[in-house]
């Protein structure tokens, strides 16, 4: 898979070329010079000789900041993410990460139940500055750790929920997650990391992305139009963002031209752009690596059918996971993951 | 303890406290069987002594974090009953606005996080104040109380494993009222005492009479001593009971008569009442007049309940995100 350069709302962006995990280092170290509440918890991340989390992307924080202020944990992702919550609530803005998304289920009580609604058990009084950033994707690691989480996370009203695609967004929407005044879940896809050395995720992009070296933020609920096209609408996160750009260069070359849309955050969802797309396209596909039954892409169907179904000229269509776990095998997994190829079958198949 | 350490206003103060904290309960009990207040009830009599003596122990700043079974906690820890009557009653003017009740009473800027009604949920969340308090260099601890029942819970062990690796401010308390719901804490615990497993985390573990109103401050204000001069936290075991059943529906036939019995006379009140009679620190007529003026204060909480206004029904849809 080659890297698709064609962000078409960065290209006016001047400043260096990087990778995710360089991106997301900078955005968390600017947050920690300018602001002496932000700390970092999690396994792994600063031991001195080790190598910054899973993904390196922690990799030198601690030299610079301290162990105070980059917590290594025990393995204890309930503990430390309950941890990183009632320290939010203490006026800390903590950001806790696990391993692998998959590892999310061991702190569902503290976010879903704590986290999530102190707020507003609170009658409005609390708040919990707090971001829990975690890999996600398929990437021959097998069932417990390649999963796509973001619907589950979706679902749970106090929770906002981020997914960028690219250097740029990951930066930008990582320094507004810190700041926010409520939990974010930052999902982070292996694959378009960047990670080098022997943390180099095998099959990842070469992705690097301009990234200005001026500091900027990025708001959330702000959808970006990464294609424009007329025949029809595609909507993706992560690295599904990738491959559908890749399905519309193959799909221009039967003259349709896809247009493609980047939600970015999931929580709070930018409705207007997708709508706005599809209204003019008339016909919708929604890509995700998450599973396909009660995907978030279901949501988008249903919502888009609710505002816009005098505008829909065929069905929607959704690319997702087949319902099952992440298989191991190479030759299953690349069936589980949706292909560039089913991408461009779907478009066609709705555009006929 | 040595109770004359204690100046008399204090020790009658913790006794008012404890009055409160039963008479509170008991007036909500029968504010709930006449159908006066929705939802349902976790009633803590019999375990004032623990409420109190903590509560007393504890300062302003510092943060106390609470279970499923809060009344008696919210009471002792001073949020004004008023408050406290009025989210029983789903009212606006309640302490978490109608959007708490009875399970999630509370409020934090006075020093009590509302409820946690997850077993063992709110037991990281003290150890993240006591973070945030360790790292911020404020002097203040959080306190944390937990019932037998939380103690088989993964946070509890992992929180407590990392309170104490990272020596932050933090009491955890456990209220062993022998049963979590309608199981006997024998039956799911190999070891005999909670405080045992103090020393599996290499820290203070401790033991006491949780129906002693003294015993229970002495020792919370040397484990609160202890965590606010840096030197790491304590599980405190406070052995109690309570005289309810586990919630409104429960009559508690897997108790015998006689158990129930043994610990009512055992009842901290009564005990208090008995001693500070012989020793002269109460006459007859003063609990009389200590009782009247509780009655009192009831009385105004329950006025102020009823008579305020309830939430509007849209109010469902804000205080869900800050921005």
């Amino acid at each position: 898979m080659s890297t698709p350069n064609n962000l078409i709302e960065k290209t006016e962006v001047e400043g260096r070329k990087l990778s995710i995990v360089e991106a997301l280092r900078e955005a968390l170290q600017e947050e920690m010079r300018r602001d002496e509440r932000v700390i970092l918890l999690g396994e792994d991340i600063g031991i001195k000789g080790g190598f910054g989390g899973a993904f390196t992307v922690t990799l030198g924080l601690s030299e610079e900041f301290g162990s105070q202020r980059v917590l290594d944990t025990p393995i204890s992702e309930a503990g430390f993410t309950g941890i990183a919550v009632g320290a939010a609530l203490g006026g800390l803005r903590p950001v806790a990460d696990v391993q692998y998304g998959d590892f999310l289920f061991l702190a569902m009580d503290q976010l879903a139940n704590h986290a999530a609604k102190l707020r507003y058990m609170s009658g409005g009084k609390l708040k919990v500055p707090m971001v829990m950033r975690a890999p996600v994707g398929a990437t021959t690691r097998g069932a417990q750790h390649g999963q796509s989480l973001e619907s589950h996370f979706m679902h749970v009203p106090g929770l906002r929920v981020a997914c960028p695609s690219n250097p740029y967004d990951a930066k930008g929407l990582l320094k507004t997650a810190i700041r926010m005044n409520d939990p974010v879940i930052f999902f982070e896809h292996k694959l378009l990391y960047g990670s080098k050395g022997s943390r180099k995720e095998a099959g990842g992009l070469e992705l690097f992305g301009t990234v200005p070296r001026e500091e900027y933020l990025l708001p959330f609920g702000q959808a970006s139009r990464v294609r424009q096209g007329r025949d029809v609408t595609i909507v993706a996160n992560l690295l599904m963002v990738h491959k559908s750009l890749l399905a519309a260069k193959t799909l221009a070359e039967q003259s349709i031209e896809a247009e493609v849309i980047d939600v970015r955050t999931l929580v709070p969802f930018d409705w207007e752009t997708v709508f706005e797309s599809v209204s003019r396209t008339g016909r919708l596909i929604i890509v995700h690596e998450d599973t396909l039954t009660g995907g978030w892409g279901a949501e988008v169907a249903a919502r888009v059918a609710d505002s816009c179904i005098g505008y829909l000229q065929g069905p929607i269509r959704r690319v997702t996971a087949p319902d099952t776990p992440v298989p191991f095998a190479p030759v299953m997994e690349n069936f589980f993951v949706p292909s560039v190829e089913k991408i461009v079958n779907a478009v066609k198949e709705i555009c006929q | 303890m040595n109770q004359s350490l204690l100046t008399r206003e204090r020790r009658l103060g913790m006794y008012r406290k404890m009055l409160l904290c039963r008479m509170f309960e008991d007036r909500v009990n029968s504010l709930f069987l006449q159908g006066r207040m929705p939802g349902t009830i976790h009633q803590a009599q019999g375990q004032e002594a623990s409420a109190v003596g903590v509560c007393e122990a504890l300062q302003v700043g510092d943060m106390l974090t609470s279970t499923h079974r809060p009344h008696e906690h919210a009471v002792a820890r001073g949020i004004p009953v008023k408050f406290l009557m009025a989210e029983l009653f789903a009212k606006s003017t309640g302490c978490c606005h109608g959007k708490g009740g009875s399970m999630h009473m509370g409020d934090a800027e006075l020093g009590m996080l509302p409820a946690i009604a997850i077993v063992g949920g709110g037991v990281p969340l003290a150890a993240g104040y006591a973070l945030s308090f360790k790292y911020l260099k404020k002097p203040s601890v959080a306190a944390c109380f937990f019932g037998d029942g939380a103690v088989n819970q993964g946070v509890f062990h992992e929180t407590i494993n990392m309170a104490a690796i990272w020596d932050l401010p933090v009491v955890f308390v456990c209220e062993n009222n022998k049963y979590g719901a309608s199981t006997v804490i024998d039956s799911v615990m190999k070891v005999k005492t909670v405080s045992a497993r103090a020393s599996a985390y290499g820290i203070p573990g401790k033991t006491v009479d949780g129906n002693d109103v003294f015993e229970v401050y002495r020792a919370t204000l040397e484990a609160a001593d202890r965590a606010r001069t840096g030197q790491g936290p304590t599980l405190l075991e406070l052995e109690t009971y309570r005289f309810a059943g586990h919630s409104r529906s429960d009559p508690g036939h897997y108790r015998s008569k006689e158990e129930v019995a043994a610990w009512k006379k055992r009842d901290p009140i009564v005990r208090f009442e008995t001693d500070a009679l012989s020793s002269g620190l109460l006459t007859e007529p003063e609990i009389v007049d200590y009782r009247a003026s509780v009655e009192a204060e009831l009385n105004d909480a329950v006025a102020f309940a009823e008579s305020s206004p309830s939430p509007f029904a849209e109010e469902c849809l804000t205080d869900v995100y800050a921005e």
